[in-house]
């Protein structure tokens, strides 16, 4: 097995200890994250992967500080999460920009304690490190689905937070926006050098994009392996070590990789 | 260039121009054909809307009518818009007080005239406050509709983005919701117009609906009483067009099913 040793103490960013989450409902209890344990180091890019209804949403949602565990931590400089925080933030699979604000509005959103100058400097930059000037005073409305994409990961790094969480945020994009797409995330991570953790169902992303590819089991979630992607970017999708670790996957997953 | 479904220019005005001419056409026959003396023929009340701008009671009628709408339709703005917005916000206290909306919302604005009389006496007050019963209980309803469904993602990216719960009150739900407040806001302006013609009838003696009913208690002039009515539909429909330019908005219009 090739999981992976942890990281020592100190350099972890992001530490999940134990993590299990319970949902209870109608006095009816599911559950849905069974003792996690997991350390992100700063700067490192990690992909959730799993069984679609897994629960890795829940476990992303927990780590934001969205929902709190039924048992164990998680905590992030060596702090408790206890709620959303600014300096850490997710970006959501069904497209959290505010359709009442312009693009610049949306990017602005979060600017709030800036002065003007900076607050504009700073929407001015991200519109261009995201490739929609031109649409600065369009509403969400008006641009195609790739945009608005573009547009929530330009909001949330406006802020300049430590960490970003995406929930499957290219999941429904079309296949060519999709890569064009990854291949933005990954300059942006490469200039910015954020901690992300992203989650995704498509097993070829997660390859494509992690440092680490965390491979959880159905629910109640376990961690099943730890995958180390230990391609240098930009990655050659037909390598032979590509491969391997993709169809590794794969087989973990118990999908035969034939159609 | 002419496709099937969009119409020529001169088309969309043509139909309905016909639609109008027949419809007047189908009245003008009537009148005749059953040598009626009471009802007006359409052009005795042409005559009668020329009479009615001649004697300059018409611009102060209309005036007064619209100003008892902008007090009462404001008023219920303004105390409206919080309630619902604090209704939606706090769901258990909207569980409290939501039994008793619901009891008083399906009781029409007339059914409270008595009792307006006995509040405020025969007169401006009792009309104002006909017109706030009107157009609150859509308003608030609106309002905590539209607060209790901001999708939560909304919700959740303006905590993540630091937001107290105030700020989370005005930057993100008050402007997520506001595509249904508008909606109420525009269905209770129209109640509104409803309301204040019935209560011109009954409790003042100025206004479009006093209008009405003084046209006929005075020499069954019902050629008045048409033109009055129809004085009153035009109106409605400017208020109603008003209130759809706001609704063209760019920042409400996203929340209108045809967005582009």
């Amino acid at each position: 097995m090739s999981a992976e040793a942890r990281p020592p103490a100190d350099k972890a960013k992001l530490r999940a200890d134990h993590v299990r989450m319970v949902f209870t409902r109608d006095s009816k209890s599911t559950p849905v994250l069974e003792d996690i344990s997991l350390d992100v180091s700063a700067g490192e890019f990690v992909c959730l992967v799993g069984p679609s209804g897994c629960g890795k949403t829940t476990l992303l949602n927990t780590m934001a500080g969205f929902l709190s565990p039924t048992s164990g931590s998680i905590s992030i400089d060596g702090e408790l999460v206890r709620g959303p925080d600014a300096r850490r933030i997710f970006v959501f699979q069904e497209r959290g920009v505010f359709p009442w604000l312009t693009v610049e509005g949306n990017i602005a959103f979060g600017l709030a304690k800036l002065s003007r100058a900076q607050r504009e400097q700073r929407v001015a930059h991200y519109i261009k490190m995201v490739g929609l000037q031109g649409f600065e005073d369009a509403y969400p409305s008006e641009l195609s689905g790739g945009m608005k994409q573009r547009l929530e990961v330009a909001r949330a790094l406006a802020v300049d937070p430590d960490m970003l969480y995406l929930d499957e945020p290219f999941g429904s994009l079309d296949s060519i926006t999709r890569l064009t797409m990854r291949g933005e995330l990954l300059r942006i991570w490469e200039a910015e050098r954020k901690t992300i953790v992203l989650v995704t169902h498509d097993i070829d992303e997660a390859v494509q994009l992690a440092d680490r590819v965390v491979v959880m089991s159905a629910r109640p979630a376990t961690i099943q392996r730890i995958v180390r992607v230990d391609i240098a970017h930009p990655r050659d999708i037909s390598s032979p070590r590509y491969l391997e670790l993709r169809d590794g996957i794969f087989e973990q997953i118990g999908l035969a990789h034939k159609i | 260039m002419n496709s099937l479904a969009e119409p020529r220019k001169w088309e969309r005005f043509f139909w309905p121009l016909l639609a109008s001419g027949l419809l007047l056409a189908v009245w003008y026959c009537s009148v005749v054909w059953t040598a009626t003396k009471i009802f007006p023929s359409p052009l005795q009340v042409e005559k009668g809307i020329v009479e009615l701008f001649h004697r300059n009671v018409l611009w102060s009628d209309i005036g007064s009518s619209l100003r008892r709408v902008a007090i009462g339709f404001g008023a219920a703005t303004l105390v409206g818009v919080p309630l619902g917005l604090t209704l939606g916000w706090y769901p258990a206290l909207n569980q409290v007080v939501n039994p008793v909306l619901q009891i008083l919302r399906p009781i029409s604005p007339i059914a409270w005239i008595p009792v307006a009389i006995i509040f405020f006496g025969i007169g401006d007050y009792a009309a104002t406050f006909l017109i706030f019963l009107g157009s609150f209980f859509p308003i608030v309803v609106a309002c905590v509709n539209g607060v209790s469904s901001v999708p939560s993602v909304y919700r959740r990216a303006g905590r993540n983005f630091g937001l107290r719960p105030m700020q989370l009150l005005t930057k993100v739900v008050f402007p997520a919701a506001l595509p249904q407040i508008i909606v109420g806001l525009r269905l209770a302006l129209g109640i509104a117009w409803l309301v204040v013609v019935a209560a011109e009838m009954v409790a003042v003696d100025s206004g479009l609906g006093y209008l009405v009913i003084d046209s006929r208690n005075s020499g069954k002039r019902y050629d008045l009483v048409v033109a009055a009515m129809l004085m009153i539909g035009v109106i409605g429909l400017a208020l109603d067009w008003g209130f759809r330019r706001i609704e063209a908005i760019k920042s409400i219009r996203w929340g209108f099913g045809n967005a582009s």
